[in-house]
Order: structure tokens, then sequence, then C-alpha cells
């Protein structure tokens, strides 16, 4: 219980920087606040962090920040269409700042109604899996035995195989539709999260604080949930963040060759395979915001998941 | 050994079982083909008559049934929309699918070897960082986004590189092959270079960190105490090192090429498997959609197996731990 006057005064400098003799600065830390501090040591990351909050106020916004519903059939006008960016409407009363497309869409609008599908489908495929895959990674460690064999022996098979093959059987066999999509997606992710909650467990399982809980006689459930869990967290948060943007750069993917969102839903991959008909004559607009759209969305929070795997990395804390 | 062997082939087999079952039922569950390919304008006989041609008034089990015993002596139906076998329709496309793959697998080597070798020497220099920079953007960038600013930039604005189909192709021991045609390379080059993007950028990390890891070992303070030159240190001791796990990586990596090629074949219009099976899945040509889904199975079953045997041969552990648990 060292260290009471840390609390006043907090450590100028990040765990990382800190070394091995701080355990004890560390642990009276909160773990938020140890990871606040390990995470804004990367001004890259920071920025990141910050454009991506953006994009989700953005998108969460878009009803009320877009300058139309694009997807409201009775405000288009087809006069309107294929706009170059900055173009005013027939009418005078409105510019497209980034042009229009066939159907007199203002692309902004789209790509921020667009965006808001990205992240809905991404974010909640992400969460779906990582909820059957948790359970399934915490149950074949504690279990272990035959369901451990069978379900890694299932994961295993399945992440033999690249994410865009298993999709598209499962599109081929379904069709398109948001909630097919989405199911496609979680079969693509699941194996991830069983396979990295399974490991960590495993290495948990092993520690003293596991062989307290169990000589208390406190149930499996309990010990999975309130113990075991919550040490499982941080890699599960990397894996979580790379995921993401996995899912909805396949997401877009999908959508592009027709496989993903139906047309009437709004979508980056939608838009861009529509402008792709207009690229050869030089009507760029249609394709390439959308793409910028989704490539900041992505690389974004890829060099958030990155960052993230160095401060939440407990084997790079030790050195 | 062998009880590992034994196991790891009938793992494979009850594999291909269940896909087959699944992407049967599965295709054949959804939509209803008889509208798609037969005319409303046809009598109730006609009808009746191309329906009982295309064996689809069976139940499904009986289709099932016919379509496994086609599928193990390599005949998985007739194409609805070519009325040609799905396998010949697969095959013929198979060599266009394999040159681009190969291609872009050579080329993301051919790049990513040295990028990622300079990378790691100049790690804190700007160079090591800019590389590195690269790398995440070629993890992030949407293959079939950068796929049509290539077209963008390469084809519609500097005309460079045509933007579709093969071009001229020359028969090579009996395969038509585009890239030992002037005409045929220059088609190549944009989606060749587009399927590379991404593996490139993992053959750099890959490179870069093995490298790292390498330049701290002893063998490589014992060949500079030696007095041994730095181009030879890197170029002969670290290289030599850090090749075995970078190959391995990219040998598995060819499976996903083929599986990605579907994209990249979808914007350049290159007449492979993966065009035959977006276009397929479009007009609901089930027979070929079967038959592409069992064969990419099948091929990546297969390069799984070899995989898994060689491992254990080389690596011992591997099928210790597999026996134990």
């Amino acid at each position: 219980m060292a260290g009471h006057s840390d609390v006043s005064d907090p450590p100028r400098t990040t765990p990382l920087e800190r070394g091995e003799g701080s355990a004890d600065f560390a642990r009276i830390e909160t773990p938020l606040k140890r990871f606040v501090l390990a995470y804004r040591s990367d001004g890259v990351a920071v920025g990141a962090l910050a454009v991506l909050c953006v994009i989700v106020v953005a998108a969460v916004l878009c009803p009320w920040i877009a300058p139309q519903n694009p997807y409201d059939l009775s405000v288009l006008d087809v006069m309107d269409s294929r706009l170059a960016p900055g173009e005013r409407s027939g009418d005078g009363r409105f510019t497209f700042w980034l042009g229009s497309d066939e159907q007199g869409r203002d692309i902004l609008s789209a790509i921020l109604y667009g965006v808001r599908t990205s992240l809905a489908v991404g974010i909640g495929s992400t969460l779906l899996a990582l909820a059957i895959g948790l359970t399934l990674g915490l149950t074949a460690a504690y279990a272990g035995g035959r369901a451990q064999v069978l379900i890694m022996r299932v994961a295993d098979i399945q992440l033999s195989f690249p994410p865009i093959l298993i999709a598209l059987i499962l599109l081929a066999l379904t069709g398109p539709g948001v909630g097919k999509i989405i199911v496609a997606l979680v079969a693509v992710q699941w194996a991830y999260y069983a396979r990295t909650a399974r490991s960590t467990a495993l290495v948990e399982l092993g520690k003293e604080y596991i062989e307290a809980a169990r000589g208390l006689r406190l149930s499996a459930l309990r010990i999975t949930f309130r113990h075991l869990l919550p040490n499982c967290v941080p890699p599960l948060t990397i894996v979580c963040a790379m995921q993401v943007a996995a899912a909805i750069s396949l997401e877009a993917t999908l959508s592009f060759l027709g496989l993903g969102l139906p047309p009437t839903e709004p979508s980056l991959g939608l838009l861009i395979s529509n402008g792709s008909q207009y690229l050869m004559s030089g009507k760029y607009w249609i394709s390439v915001f959308p793409g910028v759209a989704l490539l900041v969305l992505i690389v974004s929070i890829n060099l958030v998941a990155d960052h993230l795997r160095d401060v939440l990395n407990p084997r790079l804390q030790v050195h | 050994m062998l009880r590992f062997v034994i196991g790891r082939i009938w793992q494979s087999l009850v594999v291909l079982f269940v896909m087959s079952l699944l992407v049967f039922v599965g295709i054949y569950a959804v939509g209803n083909p008889i509208d798609i390919f037969i005319s409303p304008e046809t009598t109730q006989a006609e009808r009746a008559a191309a329906i009982a041609a295309l064996g689809l008034d069976q139940p499904l089990w009986t289709q099932y049934g016919r379509f496994l015993r086609g599928a193990l002596s390599g005949d998985l139906g007739r194409s609805f929309a070519y009325s040609t076998p799905a396998t010949t329709l697969i095959l013929e496309r198979l060599p266009a699918t394999l040159e681009l793959a190969v291609s872009a697998l050579v080329l993301s080597v051919a790049i990513g070897i040295p990028l990622g070798l300079w990378a790691a020497l100049k790690k804190d220099h700007w160079v090591g960082r800019s590389i590195m920079g690269m790398s995440i953007l070629g993890f992030s960038l949407p293959t079939f986004w950068v796929g049509l600013m290539f077209i963008m930039l390469f084809s519609v604005t500097l005309g460079w590189f045509p933007s579709s189909g093969r071009g001229e192709t020359a028969l090579v021991l009996g395969v038509p092959l585009s890239i030992v045609t002037a005409d045929g390379l220059r088609h190549l080059v944009l989606p060749a270079s587009n399927l590379a993007l991404f593996n490139t950028a993992l053959v750099i990390r890959l490179t870069r960190s093995g490298t790292l890891e390498a330049l701290l070992q002893e063998y490589v303070k014992f060949a500079r105490a030696k007095g041994l030159p730095r181009s030879r240190i890197i170029g002969v001791h670290v290289l030599k090192n850090i090749l075995i796990p970078v190959l391995t990586v990219i040998a598995l990596q060819f499976g996903a090429l083929i599986a990605f090629a579907i994209v990249t074949e979808t914007i350049y219009a290159w007449p492979g498997m993966g065009k035959l099976i977006i276009d397929s899945i479009r007009v609901l040509d089930r027979p070929v959609v079967v038959a592409y889904l069992m064969l990419t199975v099948t091929i990546f079953v297969l390069i799984n197996l070899v995989v898994d045997l060689a491992y254990s041969v080389l690596d011992p552990r591997v099928r210790l731990s597999d026996l134990k648990g």
C-alpha cells in the first residue's frame, strides 16, 4: 500500500517509460488512468482517435447535419444528376459540395449516411462475434477436454480459409441483405475472439488469483465472469479494434461486388460501385470521395488499434 | 506419425463433406431458378420438359445424391447459362486466375523483401518510418477502391495501361498466358499490382520484424566480430534466416490471393474464375457457383493438409500437442 502521494501527484511519465521498478505505482493508479497516460504518448494515435471521434459524431448526427436525405426519393431531382463538385442545383437553392450521382443525390450526404451504415454494420457484427467468440473461447479454456478440442478445431479450420471466401460462400447461399451481411461478418470473425479468449484465459487460469478464487469455493460462472473475464479484456480490445476495421473493409468490398448490402441501403461500397461506371468519362467524384471517406475511416481505426496494441501489450510493458 | 496423418486426412474429408452439404442445400434452397432460366412465355409442357431436363423437379436429397456422385467423378453439373459442364467452365478460367495470383505473389516478394530489409536497417530514420507508414496504408486501403484509382490514374488520365481484359495471349505448353506477349503484359500490370498490394504490405512487415530480431542474434555479432562486410552479413546471414518464415507465410497467402482475385478480376474484367463466380451469382447460375465453391474449398483443404503435414515433419511439437489435445 505504498506510494499514497501518487494520487495527488500523478507521474508525468507513462508506465512504459518508468520501467520495471514502478510495480507499486502501477498498482495504485486506476487501470483507466494508466491507459490514458500511455495512450497519450503517441501524437499520431491521438490524432487518429480525434479524427475517428469526428467521423463517428458526424455519422450518428447525419440526419440533422447532412444537406439532404439522399435516400428520400421525394427530395431528389433527376435534373441535378452527375453535377460536378461545387455546382448548384437546378433551382439554385442547393450546392453540391462534393458533386452528385446519377440520381441527383448529394455525395456528401450519401457519404455521411454510408459511413453510418458502415459503422453500424462493422461495430454490430464485431460485438456479436465478440460475444459468441468470447463465450466459446472461455468455455473451451475452462471446460477443457472434448469441448475444447471441438471448439478449437472448428475455429482452426475456419481460420485456414480467407475471410472473403467464407463471406462469399455464405452470401452466395443467402443473397444480399443487412441481416445476412452481419451474419456473414460474425461468421468470419468469431474464431479470432475464441482463439484469443482461450489462449489468454489459459494463461490466466494458471495464476494464483484464480487458485485463490477456487480455494474460496466460488462457482465456475463467478470465477469466469468476475475474475477471469476482466483480465482477458486488454488482448480482446486489440482484436476488436482491428476486426472493426477489417469488417468495415470487407462489408464495403462485398457491397461493391453486389453481394453485401441491397441497393436500398446507404453504403459506401455501393456508392463506389455505382460511380465506377462513370470513371471512364472523367466523372471521378462519385467513386473517389466515398472511397476517401472509407479510407480515412479504416486508416484511423487501424492507427488507433496499432497503438492500442503497443499500450496494452504486457510483454512490451515489461521492458 | 501415422495416426496424425490419418487424423488430418479424415478431418479434411469431413470438412469437404460438410462444405458440400452446406453449399448444395444453401444454393439450391435460395430463389427459384425456373423463373430465371425458363422464359415466362413458354407453354406449360415446355416448362415441365425444361425442369425435368435440368433435374429441378427432384427432391433436394435426390439432387444432392446426384451432385455428390457427380462431384466424385469430377462432374459438378452443367451451367444453366452456358450449357457447358461447370467444371470445364471453371477450369478454362483457372489459368487466367493462376497467372494473376502468381504474378501478384512474385511482385509482392520482389518489392516487399527489399523494402522490409531497408525499413529494418533504417528503423528510426525517416525512410524506415515512411516505409512502415506505407505498409499500414497498404493494409488499410480497400483493394477494390485502389483498383479503381489505378484505372483512373493509369488508364484514363495517363493512358499508360489498359483497364480491362487479358489482352493478347499466347500458348505456353498448351496454356494461354498473357505475360509472354507485350500486349498481354501491359494488361497484366494493373491487376497484378492491385492484387499484390495487401501482400506487399504483409511481406514488408514480416521482413522488417524478422530482420530486427535477427540483428540481435549472436551469429550477427559473431559475423561482425569476424570483420565481415555489412552487405554480406545482411545479404547472406540475415536474409537466409528470415527467408524461411517469410516464405512460409507467403506460400500460405497464395490461397488468399486466389480468393481475393475475385475482387481484382471483377474490377479489371479479367476473365478468371473470380469474375465467373460473381457473374454466376448474379444470374443464379447455381451449378457454376456450387462447382466454384467446391473446387476452391478443395484447393484450400489440400493446401492446408500439405502445410499441416509438412509442419509436423519439421516441428514434432505440432503433432505431439495435437495428440494430447
